[in-house]
């Protein structure tokens, strides 16, 4: 068997880099390894509007809620509210991904890609300018050929280091996260909320994401670095202190992986989008939108390359381009500072927290706020200003 | 006898937060299930600390 593309894991980077090959007129290959796509999901299922619109149709079978804004608190309980204008449209819907990303995959079907689950890629060799991929279907192994890998396998993703790149993460390039689908809670549905604190999410922060009916998700993040216990402890005290009375009806583990932008996601005939070229957000640890975007990017790369006849690195590196050009530079910066971040304690922070509190901005961008707190507090994150100003 | 990671299936929530930062490969996301390499685990323990379900034990 043969294709041009062979793309690994079904997730949004996955399906929507199969989508555009397809559409390019590639014959493509879309491998998952699990038996259901989108499921067990690892995801808080949150995402802007307008990054949603870019890529598909919004349909209200796969919008579990709509929210207005996003409400954050201190350590010291202080509350800020940002509204979804204010926010640059960072928040918006909450998913049910266990059918946006079927959905999605299923676009990439109806583009003319060939999906296969249940069966794991396992490795891949590379001669003069093809590949064999290797795959394991219910205990079978068999090759699949191709001219270029997109490695869409996530967190977990094999694909990178098969191919030279060394994406192992670090202790403190990385989420850990436990979530718990909660009902019969109460709380401000119009919302998205969030906690932060050294006691409450050492590195990390603990959400609330509205799924309608009285429902949430309520997660958390926590950098094995600086937490002292696993994050399901962390959890646990929280929802005690604040929703004992809730009932959990799911439970969510998950990664995120927040090392920011790194050096390439390009070798010789593979590609790498979404968390497996660690696209998420190092701040707000979304990666939802980036992933799409990476697949849609790597999509249009490979009928390039293609057509070209040349699928080496030099020719692939203009997709590291493009992802860099479009959201590579914002992951340097929110690494640097997620590394300012994680260090202050819960009184600087309180500190921040009663500072945007009180003034009034006119957009709370990320950025926004860094500029008002750069100029009140000066000596906080002045190494930052040449990133932000 | 040489230090090695072992998983508590029942606690294990399949998510691959330790496949992450294995950087001897020494553990695989199967379809359904994590399975560890004996011969490539040399019980460092790095993915015992980035569990979120403590499913993780490092033993000898
Ligand atoms: C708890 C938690 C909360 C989150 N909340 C949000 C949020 O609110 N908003 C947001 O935008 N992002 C959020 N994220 C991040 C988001 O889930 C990911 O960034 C996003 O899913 C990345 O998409 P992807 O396509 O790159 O990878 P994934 O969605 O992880 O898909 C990868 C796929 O590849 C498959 N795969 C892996 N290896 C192989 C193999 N060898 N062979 C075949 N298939 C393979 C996997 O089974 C998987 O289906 C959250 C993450 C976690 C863990
Ligand atoms: S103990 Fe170390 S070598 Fe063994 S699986 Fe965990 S991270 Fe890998
Ligand atoms: S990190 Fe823990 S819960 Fe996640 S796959 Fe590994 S052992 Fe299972």
């Amino acid at each position: 068997m043969n294709y041009d593309v062979v793309v690994i894991g079904a997730g949004p980077g996955g399906s929507l880099a199969a989508k555009t090959c397809a559409e390019r007129g590639l014959s493509v290959l879309l491998v998952e390894k699990r038996q259901e796509i989108g499921a067990p999901v690892r995801c808080a299922e949150g995402i802007g509007k307008k990054d949603l619109q870019k890529f598909v149709e919004v349909d209200k079978k796969f919008i579990a809620a709509e929210v207005v804004g996003a409400k954050i608190y201190a350590p010291d309980g202080t509350e800020i509210t940002l509204t979804e204008e204010m926010a640059g449209n960072e928040v918006g819907y909450v998913l049910e991904r266990k059918i946006f990303d079927r959905h999605l995959a299923r676009l990439a079907a109806k583009a003319g890609a060939d999906v296969i689950v249940k069966t794991t890629a396992i490795g891949m060799e590379r001669t003069k300018d093809s590949v064999k991929v290797k795959l394991r279907r219910m205990g079978e192994e068999f090759e699949v050929g191709c001219k270029i890998v997109i490695g869409a396998d996530g967190v977990e993703s094999r694909v990178g280091k098969w191919a030279g790149i060394d994406t192992t993460l670090k202790l403190n390039e990385i989420e850990s996260c436990v979530q718990y689908l909660m009902t019969g809670i109460d709380f401000d549905p119009e919302y998205c909320h969030f906690w932060f604190g050294s006691n409450i999410a050492p590195g990390g922060y603990v959400w609330l994401f509205p799924k309608g009916n009285n429902s949430a998700n309520v997660g958390i993040g926590v950098m094995p670095s600086l937490a002292k216990r696993s994050p399901k402890e962390y959890l646990d005290e929280f929802v005690e202190r604040n929703y004992s009375n809730g009932k959990i009806v799911e439970v969510v583990a998950g990664a995120v992986p927040v090392k920011g932008e790194i050096e390439t996601a390009v070798a010789d005939n593979v590609m790498l989008v979404g968390d497996a070229a660690r696209h998420a957000d190092p701040i707000t640890g979304g990666g939802i939108a980036n992933a799409m975007k990476a697949g849609y990017y790597a999509g249009i790369v490979a009928a390039e390359a293609i057509q070209k006849g040349d699928c080496s690195a030099k020719t692939l590196r203009r997709y590291d381009e493009l992802w860099k050009n479009d959201f590579g530079k914002d992951l340097a910066r929110k690494r640097k500072l997620q590394q300012k971040l994680i260090k202050m304690d819960d009184e600087t922070l309180n500190k921040i927290m009663h500072t945007l509190a009180n003034c009034k901005l006119e957009e709370i961008s990320v950025k926004a706020m860094i500029k008002e707190l750069i100029k009140r507090h000066p000596k906080l994150l002045w190494d930052l200003k040449d990133l932000f100003l | 006898m040489a230090k090695r990671v072992v998983v508590n299936r029942y606690r294990c929530a399949y998510c691959g937060a330790c496949v992450a930062v294995c950087k001897f490969n020494a553990n695989e996301l199967v379809e359904t299930f994590l399975v560890i390499d004996e011969e490539k685990c040399n019980g460092c323990g790095i993915c015992v600390k980035v569990c979120p379900m403590n499913a993780l034990e490092v033993v000898s």
